[in-house]
């Protein structure tokens, strides 16, 4: 294949940013075109129907199914409060009554003569979509959305949990190499996204949700103290949904892990700055990283970019992503063209790539990622 | 596939063919051609899938692949429109083309039926042959409330549901009362927003003006012939091609450029794993023998088995070698997979490679010591998948025996497994752990470990995961699609002999099982005791004629202690005799297992000799 080099995630001060928002059904659109959003604006809403509760009438009643029409008391598509008498049946002229009163406010959606039961229709839940960051609606998808876009500063992580939501950016650490604990978290970091260096521990993790902190970026994260916060472990790697009330963000992988000096410098470069951040990671068709999106940051001065089009070539720098080098930075030395067999005995592309301190070592070209800018 | 559009394709001779697979991730495309009197695989391409932003158009990826073949054969296959067809006399083009697609999740179903064990079961069994994950599968007796029943039903956005139950003129209250929650759920698909989710309806048939009357409105509703007709047949057929149909209509019809792709072929696209089926099928009929493959994937796990007219898929969605590692992981506990390898290793560490793993999903092991540990997960994973299949690989429950036409079975009644590992002949791996492993010797072994088979059997890998297009080319021109896959797909890594038992008690070094072997006309003897593995040299192509003893508490196929004369097959792997017992299980003491570890390993071969002793050392 052409790339056998795993493009990288990004990293990057200043960017072209578009984020779809989409209802889950069609609905309703509430902005323009061009319109200027918060991320608080709601841009789109719909109503799901209702949930359903349904109500075995013809048991509770003790008549056959294919009766109880006659002893409904609201027919299809009428309105019932809950408590309400839904269903009737009096025995032995009027003697003995039994009654079903309705569980829920709702509907009568369906009766049904065959199983005897009846389906009551909760009302509607309205759902909204928000904007989710600042930015202008550059298209309008009738029915179902907007995309809206935004220039800004965006940092892809690597994996994550919990869902979006918005703070503003606090480094609590002095390095990359530091370790975000239960000290680093103050009072007032209620409200903020907290940055951390190579790992977020689980009693950091829990005084950032006990202080009302709403996020935490960090390079690594022991996997124990990961199912630890989330009270179950994660079997395939779709999160985002979780009911967490901290969104994490591990932006180099599992086990204790030096964040990028980009990213750290950048993210050090962004204290103070309101964040749009996303925990949601989809490892499958449709890859989706979590995100950390500052809009309208303007850096002080242009950063070296690094032109990437060309792929992998002499100079371009790079993290290596597996065993043996896992986590190191390098630059590409050279890419022999050839398979060549590595320790496995596999017969694979390699890279020769220099390390930070100088070793030329050999690595598959799977095994590398781009530091993307 | 209709008959009518395969006996078109027909009509002219086929000397070229050109097949794609649209993967989850990459798109294979394959040229086939006739040399002389036989059909053989050209060459391959391969390109990224494209169904995803930015491109979200299958057949750039498609056009991507076959553009490789191209520049590998110097020939023309596509123009403006599509693939070029029928071959033109310039050289361009092929006689026909055609493809398989799983890409943007594959077909997920969810599938529903009255009893669990019965009509649920055979909605599954119908899903699950036409190629789809099931989600899940409703019935009355789950076990699950009706209110949960229909939260349930509305998380999930299937690509359609398949809905069963009760016999014809049987009660209809039942199938009924799913359909009732079906409608209260209102279900929507995943694909194409404000689309109506197809439902096929497949249960009795006295039941369909209620089911109308419930469903109707709020769904694509389709109509065929139940399942279970009566308790003591189950007739999956015409279900199974409503779901190909629908598959085709709505499915591929919602998923982005798939209305051109279908435009390139006069061939209904098929979902992956049913194409696959067909050619297991196809393989099992061609060999006479019972066959078991599997497809290791990053995500899913797909075992399929042919034992007689039994063909039974069951697709494990969540246990793969990276998106879904973790699982493997997950549901077998790290002590499972630390059994298999040989030195030690800390847990924590383990735990932290293998989510680095599912994070960075492309990555492959450089060390060896991370090449075992991958192997040591894919062994759990096989060996999960294999319990999963042989759970659904079973007789109609509670019954007596029959089942009917075509797909269906003769009936062994009362849910008896159809897996029986003495008759099992061909055991075929697919998948890149077992295609890709860089010894093919560690293939075989991670097939034996998980699997287990019994007696004698074939141990084969996919060499290039060419069966889903040779499944679908076995529909148009069966002789084309088995030569290509007896010569090309198929790397047969040789016959294993694996006596079951011991009967009783048997301790390690106890005569186990003796081979004489005639190899052109040389005479070998091999006496192996149990506990123990030996790996003979018999070159790929070899056969040669085998008197097997085992002792009286091992048997090879023909009773404890009895002879079986027979012939084995060379491969490229040579012959295995696997004494290890069976069911065998490792030794629960770490230092006895890791040197049992490394004397299997040594025995056969598996990793570079110098390796395995440090590791013995330790």
């Amino acid at each position: 294949m052409a790339h056998a080099y795993t493009p990288g995630l990004k990293v990057t001060e200043r960017a072209v940013i578009r984020k779809t928002r989409r209802l889950p059904l069609l609905g309703e659109v509430l902005v323009e075109q061009g319109k200027a959003v918060s991320p608080d604006t709601i841009v789109a809403r719909t109503d799901i129907p209702g949930n359903p509760q349904t109500v075995n009438v013809a048991n509770s009643l003790g008549v056959e199914p294919e009766d109880i029409a006659e002893f409904m008391k609201v027919k299809t598509g009428g309105s019932i409060k809950k408590g309400e008498i839904m269903a009737e049946y009096r025995s032995f002229f009027g003697l003995f009554k039994h009654t079903v009163t309705a569980p829920v406010d709702g509907v009568v959606e369906m009766v049904s003569t065959v199983t005897g039961q009846v389906t009551l229709r909760e009302p509607p839940i309205p759902i909204q979509v928000d904007a989710y960051i600042d930015g202008i609606v550059e298209e309008v998808l009738p029915k179902e959305g907007v995309v809206i876009r935004t220039e800004g500063a965006f940092i892809q992580g690597i994996f994550g949990v919990g869902g979006e939501t918005q703070g503003v950016i606090r480094v609590a650490v002095d390095s990359p190499d530091d370790v975000l604990e239960e000290t680093h978290i103050k009072p007032e970091d209620k409200g903020k996204v907290i940055v951390g260096g190579s790992l977020v521990t689980a009693s950091a993790i829990q005084k950032a949700g006990e202080v009302g902190a709403l996020g935490i970026v960090a390079g690594g994260i022991i996997d124990t103290d990961l199912i630890a916060y989330l009270g179950h472990d994660i079997g395939v790697a779709i999160t985002g949904h979780e009911d967490v009330p901290v969104t994490v963000i591990i932006t180099e992988g599992f086990g204790k892990m030096r964040m990028a000096h980009r990213t750290f410098g950048l993210l050090k470069n962004l204290q103070g700055f309101k964040a749009s951040i996303n925990g949601a990671t989809q490892i499958r068709a449709g890859v989706m990283r979590p995100e950390i999106i500052v809009a309208g940051y303007q850096p002080k001065e242009a950063a070296q970019e690094h032109d990437l089009s060309q792929g992998l070539v002499p100079g371009t720098p790079l993290r290596i992503i597996r065993e043996p080098y896992f986590g190191q930075l390098a630059e590409v030395v050279d890419l022999p063209p050839e398979l060549q067999v590595i320790e496995t005995e596999a017969h694979v592309r390699i890279l020769r790539a220099k390390l930070a301190d100088g070793t030329i070592v050999t690595v598959p070209r799977a095994n590398v990622e781009i530091i993307e800018a | 596939m209709p008959e009518e559009k395969a006996a078109l394709t027909l009509d002219r001779e086929i000397n070229s063919v050109l097949a794609t697979d649209c993967g989850s991730t990459t798109t294979k495309a394959i040229l086939i051609e006739r040399v002389g009197d036989e059909y053989r695989l050209i060459v391959r391409g391969e390109a990224p899938t494209t169904v995803e932003a930015p491109f979200e158009d299958v057949t750039a990826g498609a056009r991507n692949a076959i553009r490789e073949v191209e520049e590998l054969t110097g020939k023309t296959f596509l123009d403006e429109a599509g693939v070029i067809t029928p071959r033109r006399p310039d050289g361009s083009g092929v006689d026909i083309y055609m493809s398989t697609s799983s890409a943007g999740g594959g077909l997920q179903m969810m599938v529903a039926g009255v009893v669990k064990t019965m009509t649920a079961e055979s909605a599954a069994r119908a899903a699950l042959g036409a190629g789809a994950i099931v989600m899940d599968v409703i019935s009355v007796d789950d076990g699950r409330k009706p209110h949960e029943k229909i939260q349930r039903i509305r998380q999930l956005r299937p690509d359609m549901i398949l809905l069963s139950g009760g016999i014809d003129g049987g009660t209809i209250t039942h199938v009924v009362e799913i359909a009732e929650l079906i409608s209260a759920a209102e279900p929507k698909p995943r694909l194409g927003i404000g689309y109506n989710l197809p439902v096929i309806y497949a249960g009795n048939k006295d039941a369909r003006p209620h089911i109308k009357s419930s469903l109707s409105k709020k769904v694509d509703l389709r109509m065929t012939d139940n399942l279970r007709p009566v308790l003591e047949r189950e007739v999956l057929g015409p279900a199974r091609e409503e779901i190909h149909n629908l598959f085709m209509e709505h499915v591929m019809a919602q998923a982005p450029g798939y209305n051109k792709l279908m435009a390139w072929t006069p061939i209904p696209i098929m979902p992956t794993p049913g194409a696959v089926g067909i050619c297991m099928q196809t393989a099992s009929k061609e060999y006479d023998l019972s066959v078991i493959g599997v497809d290791i994937g990053g995500a899913t796990t797909d075992v399929f088995s042919v034992f007689g007219e039994y063909f039974n898929r069951t697709v494990s969605a969540n246990l793969g070698m990276s998106y879904s590692i973790c699982n493997v992981l997950l549901e077998t506990g790290v002590a499972n997979i630390m059994r298999w390898i040989p030195f030690d290793i800390n847990e924590g560490d383990l735990r932290n490679r293998i989510r680095n793993k599912m994070i960075r999903p492309t990555t492959i092991p450089q060390t060896l010591d991370d090449l075992i540990i991958e192997q040591a997960i894919s062994r759990e994973a096989l060996r999960l998948a294999f319990i999963h299949h042989k759970s659904l690989a079973v007789g109609l429950r509670g019954v007596h025996k029959q089942r009917t036409i075509g797909d269906t079975f003769e009936q062994t009644g009362s849910g008896e497994s159809y897996i029986d590992m003495m008759d099992l002949g061909l055991l075929i791996g697919s998948g890149g752990v077992l295609s890709h492993a860089p010894r093919r010797a560690q293939a075989a072994m991670m097939m034996l470990d998980a699997f287990q088979p019994e007696g004698l059997t074939m141990l084969a890998v996919d060499s290039i995961f060419m069966m889903p297009q040779l499944g679908i080319l076995s529909t148009v021109h069966p002789k084309a699609s088995m030569q290509v896959f007896d010569r090309d797909c198929l790397i047969k890594l040789g016959s294993a002999i694996a006596p079951a038992g011991p009967n009783g008690s048997a301790k390690d070094g106890d005569p186990c099982v003796k081979v004489e072997l005639e190899v052109d006309g040389q005479k070998i003897v091999e006496e192996v005791p149990y506990g123990s593995m030996k790996l003979v040299p018999l070159e790929d192509g070899k056969r040669a004629k085998a008197i097997i003893h085992p002792s009286r508490q091992f048997d090879v196929g023909k009773g404890f202690g009895h002879t079986l004369e027979t012939t084995v097959t060379g491969g490229v792997v040579g012959l295995t005799i696997d004494a290890r017992g069976r069911v065998f299980n490792v030794p629960e003491d770490t230092s006895q297992r890791n040197k049992k570890l490394v004397e299997w390993f040594t025995a056969m071969n598996l990793y570079p000799a110098e390796l395995l002793k440090k590791y013995a050392q330790v």
